[in-house]
């Protein structure tokens, strides 16, 4: 069963994405939502995680959130996808299970 | 597909509210099902007809009720949040020797169990909060 989970706060806020990570099994899919768009940056303190996180999981950013936070798409770390909010509703058709890390 | 949405955060906190009503907007363009849209803990507050938000902000509970305006959307507020929060309709109003009531159109106040179901009649429940 493959799952979906978003992770909605920056990692230099909370360790939701941490905490996803760590329970996500291989395969499943992760997005990134408002706040939580900080950890697809490239460069910073975080970017290896997520780096890390790509061998086993696809990466999505939402890429309205992004730009509403004064950044552009070649700004996240290369293999990260830029998705909008159609994108989200695809990615929740295509993963069984939708789990939202709060 | 068949989608319900649950919302545990109030308008102009974080982001939640407006994510979930991008997302459900997302899942009508589409043209798929959105079976129910549920607030839940503070998000009652999306309920509200009485918030008068800044002109140049958005209105985030009128959103609301004019997607189901014109999509017969069921949005539905969780009594008990709504009731701690003095979030009221007009039979509620009533029942506990209120002045008046303050749910804005195309909500209706229900129970826990309309997101149980939900939760078992749709494809997918997809959850937003802070």
């Amino acid at each position: 069963m493959s799952m979906l989970h978003t992770v909605n706060k920056s990692p230099f806020e909370r360790n939701t994405l941490v905490s996803c990570l760590g329970h996500a099994t291989a395969g499943s899919a992760i997005l990134l939502i408002e706040d939580g768009v900080y950890g697809a940056l490239e460069g910073t303190a975080h970017s290896d995680l997520l780096r890390g996180a790509l061998a086993d999981h696809s990466v999505y950013v939402l890429g309205p959130d992004l730009n509403a936070r004064g950044m552009t798409d070649d700004q996240v770390i290369e293999g990260v996808s830029v998705v909008d909010y159609g994108g989200f509703v695809d990615l929740t058709e295509k993963h069984e299970k939708v789990q939202a890390w709060l | 597909m068949k989608y319900g949405i649950l919302v545990n955060e109030g308008p102009y906190q974080h982001q939640a509210s407006d994510t979930a009503y991008q997302f459900a907007k997302a899942v009508l363009d589409k043209g798929h099902e959105l079976y129910r849209v549920f607030f839940y803990h503070d998000g009652v507050n999306n309920g509200t007809r009485f918030a008068v938000p800044p002109q140049d902000d958005r209105k985030i509970a009128e959103l609301w009720s004019q997607m189901a305006e014109a999509h017969g959307t069921d949005l539905v507020v969780c009594i008990a949040a709504a009731q701690r929060r003095g979030l009221l309709d007009e039979g509620e109003a009533k029942r506990q020797g209120k002045d008046g009531n303050n749910i804005a159109p195309g909500f209706r106040i229900s129970g826990l169990g309309q997101l149980i179901e939900a939760g078992i009649q749709c494809d997918r429940l997809v959850v937003f909060g802070d």
